[in-house]
């Protein structure tokens, strides 16, 4: 056990390097054109001196590498941010304050992430559930008519972009046969119920896109499992075929599936995105698309590097979870 | 010393033959060659309708309605043969066909930008010193780790705005979509390294760069094809998610994704300003991915096979001790 929490450890640690990487990058990347921020910020109207002073006050002309140093100690150590007036103390951690609203970014992205939790969260139930299952059932009837039936829809579901099915199952659900009702956004904590109808179509938009891949991918490994001959043994011991299918091969494709959620949790955020836009829905992606629209950069980096922690932390619970799962990893 | 060309001659051959025999990729083939005729005849297509896409029509849409096209669907008639945009009244054929250009231009563009990117860190990764190595290959799982969709949409918000917007979202897919090229281009010339070939030209002192060119692109050009091919849909659906948020490419040039964008509001009086750009999407990602799953399976029938991915092998589903639930 004690190789394991090693294990867990140094890809604890590995990830906290990639992310202090990811955020250099991001930070140099977004804040290596100051003087275009400024005009932006100011607004088209304003004079050259007034675009200097907005630089000035957002500290626009310090080098990078100092702006760097202090949105570092703000995130582990919080800082305070004067705002004309008052002192605003954002506490860590703190990835700074937005342009536009002078709103600590940190807030702003707490405030609309349960939205998107619950999106992706509830979706990620669904497509695992619809493509696992879809994945399972072709491999099952393989050869058989329903098995190119299912490839067929599978291989549609990838061509789909997300926003499209979105919107036809919106305008079809909710417009032509009025089963639900335009999804407005209700939080969990205030009423279960109707957070779940409301978000039932976006969760189904997400889900069937991403559920494609996963149906794809069962189905592969589940093959390659049935080729092998500890099943043709199993076979030959007259284990039923419902039980070699849904129990033994079904556990081959337990692994890379776990692998693919991971890879999958970015393109989900991504997707999440356009579901949040098509659907009205107030969560971090709406936020992030506005965010770009105005060039409020604070806010767009702090997004980027939230969704990046997000996308790291997936894959390193993915590697512990591959680990338990099958013991014959090498553990590094 | 091994003559590149003569393989990678007889390489073509087998690879048109085995293309061939999958009836799927050749009929995704003849779509895909169709969308590129539409997209360059756009201009002469537009001019036998007497039409372009930017023009605006306000007679053809009824404002006091808000601007629902006037006429049956969506205002259809013999010069406007798709109808007309609500509230603008701007051809919607000449729209699409010219969105035709932006949505193949840009996804194409931005898939030569990533396998040009790719190749050249995979390659430098793989040839370089062990800290290049390392250092390039940790920035690649960077970049493979961050979403494509988020990325450019945050980079989106600090590029110039005086530049050209398709080029614009083309370069910024490209330059974030590369890290899996890299990562197939650097495993692919490790492998290749090692063979005698290659140590042979070594040893008869070639330089690093006439090695990389005559003696390891011919050797990585099929994993690269291959997954180029995947790309091109992929790039095409992250050009029309972009111009659907509104920070993509944006009006007057058209583009299927900025088409639907409004597309729910008129689905009623104007159905068909949803269902073409939806439509026009879906089959374009369809061929394209069924074609680039025939070229995998052209290129590595050994590994399709293995997968039993490819889509139209009917042989592969009845493989020994199949069918038997």
């Amino acid at each position: 056990m004690n190789g394991f929490t090693g294990f867990v450890l140094r890809r604890a640690v590995g990830a906290g390097v990639t992310l202090l990487a990811i955020s250099v990058i991001v930070y140099v990347v977004f804040y290596a054109t100051p003087g275009n921020v400024a005009q932006i910020t100011c607004g088209p109207r304003c004079s050259p001196e007034q675009v200097h002073q907005v630089a000035r006050q957002l500290n626009l002309d310090d080098p990078l590498f100092v702006r760097f140093g202090h949105f570092l100690q703000g995130l582990v150590a919080g800082q305070d941010y004067s705002t004309g007036t008052s002192v605003q103390h954002c506490s860590a951690p703190c990835l700074g304050l937005s342009y536009q609203s002078d709103q600590q970014v940190m807030q702003l992205i707490w405030a609309k992430l349960p939205v998107s939790l619950s999106l992706v969260a509830g979706a990620m139930v669904l497509w695992l559930i619809l493509g696992v299952g879809t994945g399972m059932l072709s491999a099952w009837r393989r050869g058989r008519f329903s098995e190119r039936v299912l490839t067929g829809v599978t291989l549609a579901g990838t061509a789909t972009p997300v926003f499209v099915i979105g919107l036809i199952l919106m305008i079809v659900v909710c417009g032509e046969l009025r089963l639900l009702p335009f999804p407005q956004y209700v939080a969990l904590t205030d009423d279960p119920e109707q957070w779940a109808w409301n978000l039932l179509l976006p969760w189904l938009s997400l889900a069937l896109i991403e559920a494609a891949a996963f149906a794809r991918l069962t189905r592969a490994s589940m093959l390659e499992t049935l080729a092998e001959d500890h099943i043709r043994t199993f076979r030959a011991y007259g284990v039923g075929e419902r039980s070699i299918v849904g129990r033994h091969a079904l556990r081959g494709a337990f692994a890379p599936v776990i692998a693919l959620n991971a890879n999958n949790v970015g393109s989900a955020i991504g997707g999440a995105v356009l579901t949040e836009t098509l659907f009205g829905l107030p969560g971090i992606g709406q936020e992030l698309v506005h965010a770009v629209n105005v060039v409020d950069l604070p806010v767009v980096v702090g997004m980027v590097l939230v969704i990046g922690f997000f996308v790291v932390l997936a894959n390193a619970v993915a590697d512990v979870l591959y680990a338990v799962a099958d013991r014959r990893v090498v553990l590094t | 010393m091994t003559d590149p060309a003569v393989p990678a001659a007889s390489g073509a051959r087998q690879f048109w033959r085995r293309l061939r025999t999958q009836r799927a990729a050749l009929v995704a083939a003849g779509v895909v060659a169709l969308l590129v005729l539409v997209a360059l005849a756009a201009p002469l297509l537009t001019a036998v309708e007497g039409q372009d896409p930017t023009t605006y029509h306000p007679s053809l849409v009824d404002s006091a309605r808000g601007g629902v096209p006037i006429g049956s669907f969506g205002g259809a008639s013999a010069d406007h043969w798709f109808g007309v945009e609500p509230q603008t009244g701007r051809d919607l054929f000449a729209r699409l066909v010219y969105g035709a250009r932006v949505s193949l231009g840009v996804a194409l563009a931005a898939t030569v930008v990533q396998v040009a990117i790719g190749i050249t860190l995979g390659v430098a990764a793989a040839l370089g010193k062990r800290w290049v190595d390392q250092l390039l290959s940790r920035f690649t799982d960077i970049i493979v780790a961050m979403p494509l969709m988020i990325m450019s949409l945050a980079l989106l918000a600090i590029v110039p705005a005086s530049f050209p917007r398709p080029v614009l979202v083309a370069l910024v897919i490209g330059l974030i979509g590369w890290g899996n090229i890299a990562r197939i281009v650097r495993a692919q010339t490790l492998t290749l390294k090692e063979l005698d070939h290659v140590s042979a030209a070594r040893l008869s002192g070639w330089g690093t760069w006439s090695i990389a060119r005559r003696e390891l692109l011919p050797g990585i050009a099929a994993p690269v094809i291959t997954y180029a091919a995947l790309l091109v849909p992929s790039n095409i659906t992250v050009e029309a998610a972009l111009s659907f948020l509104g920070v993509g490419v944006k009006p007057p040039t058209p583009s299927w994704g900025q088409m639907l964008t409004a597309a729910d509001v008129w689905y009623q009086a104007a159905p068909q300003y949803l269902l073409l750009p939806a439509g026009a999407l879906f089959v374009t990602v369809l061929a394209l991915t069924v074609l680039g799953d025939g070229i995998r399976t052209a290129l590595d029938p050994r590994a399709a096979s293995r997968l039993r991915i490819g889509t139209g092998r009917r042989r592969e589903s009845k493989a020994p001790g199949g069918g038997t639930a």
